[in-house]
Formats: C-alpha cells, structure tokens, sequence
C-alpha cells in the first residue's frame, strides 16, 4: 500500500482535530478534537512503521503508548469538564475566563503598597 | 631619635586616651590632655637643648618604607635646629592652650573631643616640624587642617562657626591642591620625597625651571595655610572658634605652618628668584592690607586675626628677602606674644562676655595681671624695644635694608617694596595695637557686668608667655639663633637706620591714635569716616570673592539640582510610566480565552515552521 494514503488520512484527521479544539465552545467536543489530533498521529506512526520496516517496531510501541496515555487524559479531561459543569452549569469553554486580566490597570498607591509589602 | 618620636605620639596618644577615656571618666579629661602636652613640652626641649649644645646637628631616622611603583616614600623624622627649635614653641603653646581651656571650656560639653583635637593638632603640628619626608609632611599638614576644622566648629550649633568652619576648610584645601601638585613636582624632578636628599641636591640637582614650578605650587599651599593674600579670607572668619583655638591654631602654630615649611625647603627656594619675587609682592600686600583691616575691626578678635596676618606677611617677607634666620626668628617671637594676645583677648572676653570693643572700656583696673600680659604682648606686637616684636622685625626689616642695598636673592626692587612696606606697615600696627589698647583697658567702663579677674588656670598661661614675649628678643638677637639653626642667612642684626625709622613711625601711629582718642574718649579713636567701611570689610576682598565664586557656584548648584530633579528624576519616573502604559497594551491579550491562545501558539508554529523551510 502506498505511504501517501494513510498519510494524507492522518493529516486529515489532525487538521480535523486542531479546528475543532480551536473553533468548538464545548468542552466535552473539544476533548473529542483532541482525540482526533491523536488518532491522526497515531496513524502517522503505524503508517511509517510498516513503510520503514523497523524490526523493533518501536512505531506500533508508542502508538499503544499514545492510546493509553489519551485513555488516561480522556478520563481525566471529562471529570474536570464533569466538575466545571457542576459548578457553573455550563461547559461552553468562552465563558470559563476567570483568568483573564482586569480591564482596569490596578490603582498607582495599590502598587505602592505592594512595593512596600515586598520591600519590608 | 626615639624622643623626637615621643615628642610626636605624645600627644596622640594623648588624644586617643582623651577620647577614649575621657567620655567614661570626666575627670581625667583635664590630666590626660595636659599630660600629652607636658610629655611633649619636656620632649621637644630636651631635643632643642640637645641641638643647641651639638649645632649645627642633623640626625635623622627611618621606620619604613613605602613602595609605591613610582617613588618610595620613606616613613622618616628628622632633628635639626630648626625643627627643634620650632617644635618647642609648639610644644610652649600647646600645654599654655591645654591649661587655659581647662578653665575656660570648663563645663563644656564637647571639652573632651576638643581637647582630643587639641592633642592631635599638637601631634600633627609636631609631625609636620620633624617630618622628613614630603608625604609625611603632607600627612600632618592636612591633619591639621581637619582639626582645624573641627575645632573652629566646635560651637556647631551656631550658624557662623559652621559657616567659618566650612570656609576655612575650603580655602586652605583650595591652596593644599596646589601645594600637592608642588610635592609631586618637586619629588619626581629630586627622584626622591626626603627632604634631607632634597636639600643636598638643590644647588645642582634641580633646574631653575624646575624648582621655580614646584616652589610656586608650594606656595598655593603655603599661601592657604598661613593665611596671606588672596587666600587670607578665611583666617579673620575662623575666630568663630573657640578662644584658646585661635591663640593655638590661628595665631601661633598652624598658620606658622606654611612658613615653616619655606624655611624648611628654603635652598630650593633660593634656587627660584621668580617665586621669592611673588611671595614678596604677596607679603607686601598681605603686610599693609591686613594691617589696615585690622584698623577698623570692632570685634577684638578680629583684630588679632588681622595682625596674626599682617605678621605672617611679615615672615613670607622675610623668607623673599633672602633671610630664613629672621623668618624663623619673628615665627618664635610672634608664636609667643601672639599667643599671649589671644589668651588675654580670651580673658578679657571670658569677663566681660562679648567680643565687642565698644562694649568694653575702663577694664585696667579691674584686671591687672591680664592687662598688663596683654600690654607687654601688644608692645611686643607694635615692635617697640626692648619687647621681642622689636628685634625680629627689625630682623626682618634689616634683612630687606640688606638684600635692597647689596645683591640678595630676590630682585632688588622686591626688597625696596618690602623694606617700605614694611616700614609703613610698622606705623599702622602701631596704630592698630593702641586702639585696640586704650578701647580695650583705658576710658569709662561701658560693660554692664561685675568685672573681676580671670581665674588662676587663664591667668598663669598669660604670666608664662609673657615671660618670652619679653626675654625672646634679648635672647635671639645674638648671633646664637642662626648657628642654632645652621640656615645658611646673614646674621641677624639690628640696623641703626631701620630701627630708628621704625621706632619713630610706630610712635608716629601711636602718637595719632592717641590724639584721636583724647579729643573725644569715649568714642572709636578710629575716625576716618569715608574710609572705615572700606577698611571694616577688609576692602570687600570677601565679597569680592563672594561675587566671583560663591555666587557662580550657588548657581551651578541650583542648575545641577534642577538637572536632576527635572532630568534624572524625570527620565527615572518616565521609564516606570512608561512600562506601565506599554503594559496595559498587553494586558488587552490576556483576555482569558484558551482557545484564543492556542490560535496564537499555532499561528506561532506556523510562522516559525515557514520560515525555518524558506530560509534554510
């Protein structure tokens, strides 16, 4: 079987993954993207493996590596995503910005005061 | 040898333990101070007696040496006559000042740190007479200086004894660079900082070239430190010391300072007609200026503060004129009836509580012993026979009848100048001195309190120093002081000329002044109405100077402070602001999206992936 055709699938599915983890708003589609992106790559190594022949097959390896370690992540992932939901009642991912910076610079003499906590 | 090191480090020692112990226990402040001053005192005559019965003796003695890469400087003292006979003085007015001002500062709260600088201005004094290296010397000289400028300091809390302390500080410093870059001249062109080699090898070793830089150099700083024209300004300020200060520093030893060390470089001196010709255009206006200001003082500090340079002029003269041996001569006699003009001027000032003349008047009575030392010093000062200012005057003067008539080292129309200079400048002080006298002693009383006399500590100092301000002209006009010297000078002698015109001009002035004072007794005998504030203020020298330099250099202060608040300041100040603006440009990113951020870091990947393809 010629290399390009597997190849091609697993750019597919990566290019597939990565807009879904940047353009989905939910968190669980999200997570699905992110196993799509590692299904491509998994392809990806099973594909060169048998193209190169390698006789420790070290491709197909990393790939029952990969599929573990996403199990793991997957589980992980949707307990969180099970949590914020809980707690907010919504997985849309652009409403979780708890993070973000202030519009508003904080007040000069509220520097200061900082300045002078850390100095002391 | 070890005494001349005794003589030197007893009175540091003694100020180290006054400072010491002194704060701990108050009452050995008064037994330590005059401990280290009597150590030296017997120190420093054994030494002089010791000189005088080997004349002319030389002995020096090394501790060690100090590689610098350039020239080594030897740690070394040296004993001759002429610093054993200086040292002696030092050492006569050091304990007289030490006695007196356990009376007069008694109670002070600072006595224990003035005495410790009075102690080490003894010790530095001492140094700067027997040092034999020209770094040592520096080393004492400008320990000097710094106790001087403490000790004039010492009522701090006052406005004008900080002013005068810091002036004083800065003038002598300003003639000390000078007098740094002089050493450095002279040690590099002899190849050596001693002063013994130095003097060995003037006649030859040194071009004319040379030695007329370095001895000019030497002179900014002699200039500084003995008060003359135009770095005399600060000298008439620093009476805002302490009393006992000014007979000690300002009058007999710190001031003689600049004079001793001519007279201890003084062949090479010799070999620089052109200095010895500035330093008698220096003394000439120093001698009369000083004589004239001191005319119309009304503080009777100031007075002394303004013959203390007029006579200091008249050394300088005497070292342009070509004679060591008079300079030396009138530095001794002058040490001793100045001293004594200062600690009688204490005395009265103790009593009466004001510095003021007009505030005094009718104190003969009242005070006897001290006008009496008081008359014999400013007899002494006026130069009339047989007191000790009239033969060292006379030498002086005669040195110049000499060099103006035959061939001396200097220009012969220098020595004209100086020998009528000084003539004129022998009526003034005459004048001077019986004004200060009558207003002081003579008239009605104008003082509101109870005068008595001083107390034994202030009046025995008086009684001692009168004692050489009397006997030092009998003693030194034989021919006795230049071989104990053993400066190669002319020996000293008293003109018939000279010492005539003098004695008849001193009456001339004393005779005015006393004519001026019985036409109306109770008022100033100094009348002369359109010249008195010319002469109250020292020809405007001071603002003159405040005009030329003080003001320009408030100015550059103001400039530099306003660069720094408005520039430094600012730019410091902008940079935080800056950042801050600039940050709230990045804060506009952090909006809290994650997916927002994953777009950035892929776009990011891109980017640098396309550009590691196409530019590879």
């Amino acid at each position: 079987m010629p290399l390009l055709m597997p190849v091609l699938l697993a750019s597919l599915l990566f290019s597939i993954g990565i807009y879904g983890v940047l353009a989905r708003r939910n968190a669980i589609l999200v997570l699905m993207s992110v196993e799509l992106m590692l299904n491509g790559v998994n392809l990806n190594f099973v594909a060169f493996d048998v193209y190169l022949r390698d006789k420790l097959l070290s491709g197909q390896v990393f790939t029952l590596f990969l599929i573990t370690v996403a199990a793991a992540e997957i589980g992980l992932g949707l307990a969180i995503v099970l949590l914020v939901f809980r707690n907010r009642e919504s997985s849309q991912l652009d409403e979780l910005r708890d993070l973000r910076e202030e519009d508003d610079p904080p007040a000069r003499d509220q520097v200061a005061d900082d300045e002078q906590a850390v100095a002391s | 040898m070890t005494l001349v090191f005794v003589t030197v480090l007893a009175p540091f020692v003694a100020a180290v333990a006054g400072l010491f112990l002194g704060g701990r226990w108050p009452r050995t402040q008064v037994p330590i101070a005059v401990a280290g001053a009597v150590v030296s005192l017997g120190g420093a005559v054994v030494l002089a007696v010791r000189v005088a019965v080997d004349a002319p003796l030389q002995d020096v003695a090394q501790v060690t040496t100090v590689h610098t890469g350039a020239f080594d400087i030897d740690v070394a003292l040296r004993l001759d006559g002429l610093a054993g006979i200086v040292s002696v003085a030092v050492a006569v007015v050091a304990l007289a000042v030490q006695v007196y001002s356990s009376d007069y500062l008694k109670g002070d709260p600072r006595y224990s740190s003035y005495a410790a600088f009075v102690s080490l201005f003894t010790a530095a004094m001492m140094l700067v007479v027997f040092a034999d290296d020209l770094f040592v010397l520096l080393v004492g000289w400008e320990v000097m200086g710094v106790c001087s400028y403490f000790l004039i300091g010492h009522h701090w809390e006052q406005a004008d004894a900080q002013r005068s302390a810091v002036k004083a500080f800065v003038v002598t410093r300003l003639g000390d660079v000078g007098f740094l870059f002089g050493i450095f001249t002279l040690s590099v062109a002899a190849g050596t900082s001693r002063i013994t080699t130095i003097l060995g090898t003037s006649g030859d070793g040194l071009s004319q070239h040379t030695a007329t830089v370095a001895t000019l150099l030497l002179l900014c700083g002699v200039v500084g430190k003995s008060a003359q024209f135009p770095l005399h300004t600060w000298l008439p300020d620093a009476m805002a010391g302490p009393t006992p200060i000014s007979a000690l520093i300002h009058a007999a030893t710190m001031v003689a300072a600049g004079i001793y060390l001519v007279a201890r470089l003084y062949p090479v001196f010799l070999a620089a007609p052109t200095t010895l010709a500035v330093m008698a255009v220096i003394a000439c206006i120093t001698m009369l200026g000083a004589a004239l200001a001191a005319l119309a003082q009304d503080d009777i500090k100031r007075v002394l503060a303004y013959s203390t340079v007029s006579q200091l002029a008249y050394m300088l003269a005497a070292l342009a004129v070509g004679s060591a041996t008079a300079a030396t001569y009138h530095l001794l006699t002058h040490a001793a009836f100045k001293a004594l003009l200062f600690l009688a001027a204490g005395s009265v000032i103790h009593v009466v509580g004001t510095n003021l003349m007009p505030d005094m008047g009718g104190l003969r009575k009242a005070m006897p012993v001290t006008f009496a030392t008081m008359t014999v010093g400013l007899a002494a000062l006026a130069g009339l026979p047989p007191f000790s200012g009239f033969f060292s005057k006379e030498a002086v003067l005669g040195a110049a009848e000499e060099s103006a008539r035959h061939d001396g080292p200097v220009a012969s129309w220098a020595a004209w100048l100086v020998l009528v200079v000084g003539l004129v400048t022998v009526a003034v002080t005459a004048a001077y001195v019986t004004r200060l006298w009558l207003m002081t002693f003579f008239g009605t009383a104008r003082t509101a309190v109870a005068v008595h006399e001083s107390p034994p500590a202030m009046r025995w100092p008086l009684i001692a120093l009168a004692i050489p301000a009397v006997g030092l002209g009998v003693v030194g006009n034989r021919s006795l002081l230049p071989t104990w010297l053993g400066l190669p000078a002319p020996t000293l002698h008293v003109g018939l000329v000279t010492s005539g015109l003098s004695v008849l001009l001193a009456a001339a002035g004393f005779a005015a002044v006393v004519v001026a004072w019985r036409l109306v007794p109770a008022s100033d005998p100094m009348r002369l109405a359109s010249l008195r504030p010319v002469l109250e203020h020292a020809f405007y020298v001071d603002d003159l100077y405040d005009r030329l330099f003080v003001r320009p250099v408030r100015a550059a202060t103001r400039a530099v402070r306003w660069t720094d608040d408005e520039v430094v300041v600012a730019t410091v100040a902008g940079s935080g602001l800056g950042a801050t603006r600039l940050a709230v440009l990045l804060r506009r990113t952090q909006q809290g999206n994650v997916q927002t951020y994953l777009t950035g870091l892929l776009a990011g990947v891109v980017i640098l992936a396309v550009g590691v393809v196409t530019l590879t």
